[in-house]
């Protein structure tokens, strides 16, 4: 299928992607008012979703793959914690949180790699 | 400044009060549930516009900064970017799928990733379209209205709906939906386009965005036991499962993580209720 449809593969993937995500959605519809959203399943369903995404996140920081290799795994470390710590100390505001870290990422970086 | 809909002034001057905080602060102490109805579908389109325009959008379209840059960042184009934003609008999805579609991961692990991290709108859905239903409208506009159902649109309807009549739910959240949804396109864009042109360093801040943004929203929201453990399992998993299979390895973490956690909280439920 890659070699088939070149430079348009990864639009076929998005848009199948895209497909999967309205897949999810237009079930919803169908299902309105006959599931409750308190059944087992759901819970299952979330604590799947929750797992997969922060499996995803621990590896984009421990171990990531493409231009944040550049930042050194202590930077990243790090950044992550102190987008952790501001997050709380505001209020839990999101927005305080990634600005922090983002700013502790790049200023970390440029430290560890003029020292 | 035309207004329909309201009989008293003072309900007038309310609705002019909280329309005037709402741009900077839109979160749980705006009493949107009190709120007077709009008096027309148009009324209640604009209604879900503005309620969306402060924070809502400003914190999505800054969230897809972070999207756009990770695409560019990953090799790929602005269009397929956007058309990423445009046809399956779903923020870590469309982070999964970037990620996997750049370690060439297999098209069935994609999409199976894809549609278990999507499957939480499912739920979301379910309790939506019911309280967006008023007699008449035909059934497929609910799949249409679908295509836009979110965290973020979901929350405010689900708040904002209750003090609304029958047919103005829907229009308002097509409003906000529609609203928060363009952020996310531009955001897709300003974030390609940004990276493209600061330092590579800020690049890198961008696509760091990514994790510390799921993190924060994670972060946030540790109320439940299973959660949490799903969390710490997810997080053991991702990285350490990796070295041994690339294209597998988050679903296996996901599914095995997420299912431990799951059993483990249902054990304890049984034996002494949470």
């Amino acid at each position: 299928m890659n070699e088939m449809l070149g430079a348009w593969y990864p639009y076929f993937v998005i848009l199948a992607g895209g497909i999967v995500t309205y897949a999810t959605r237009g079930f919803g519809v169908l299902l309105a008012g006959r599931l409750s959203p308190d059944s087992e399943i759901f819970h299952w369903v979330g604590c799947v979703a929750l797992a997969l995404m922060t499996a995803l996140i621990a590896r984009m920081i421990i171990v990531p793959m493409g231009i944040l290799q550049d930042a050194p795994a202590a930077a990243r470390i790090s950044a992550g914690l102190l987008a952790l710590i501001a997050f709380y100390a505001a209020r839990r505001s999101v927005l305080v949180g990634c600005a922090v870290g983002v700013a502790a990422l790049i200023a970390l970086t440029l430290l560890l790699h003029t020292l | 400044m035309q207004r329909t809909g309201f009989d008293r002034p003072g309900q007038l001057r309310y609705r002019m009060d909280v329309a005037k905080t709402e741009t900077d602060r839109p979160t749980p102490e705006t009493p949107l549930s009190a709120l007077a109805p709009y008096g027309s579908s148009t009324g209640a389109l604009r209604g879900g516009f503005r309620d969306a325009l402060g924070m809502p959008a400003f914190v999505l379209g800054a969230s897809y900064l972070g999207f756009g840059s990770l695409v560019r960042e990953s090799g790929f184009s602005l269009p397929m970017g956007l058309f990423s934003t445009l046809t399956g609008w779903a923020l870590p999805g469309q982070v999964l799928l970037m990620e996997m579609l750049s370690l060439n991961s297999a098209l069935f692990a994609i999409c199976l990733a894809v549609a278990l991290t999507n499957m939480r709108l499912l739920p979301m859905t379910v309790t939506m379209v019911p309280m967006l239903r008023s007699p008449g409208r035909p059934g497929w506009q609910y799949y249409l209205a679908a295509t836009m159902v979110a965290v973020t649109a979901w929350v405010f309807t689900m708040r904002r709906a209750p003090s609304l009549p029958a047919q103005e739910r829907m229009p308002y959240f097509v409003g906000f939906a529609l609203t928060v949804w363009a952020a996310s396109m531009i955001g897709t864009l300003a974030g390609f386009l940004l990276s493209a042109s600061v330092p590579g360093v800020v690049s890198l801040g961008l696509v760091f965005l990514n994790p510390i943004y799921f993190l924060l929203m994670f972060a946030g929201d540790l109320a439940n036991r299973a959660k949490v453990m799903a969390m710490i399992f997810g997080a053991l998993a991702g990285p350490s499962l990796f070295y041994l299979d690339g294209d597998w390895s988050l679903l296996i973490a996901g599914l095995g993580g997420g299912t431990l956690a799951w059993l483990i909280d249902r054990m304890l439920k049984k034996r002494r209720p949470a």
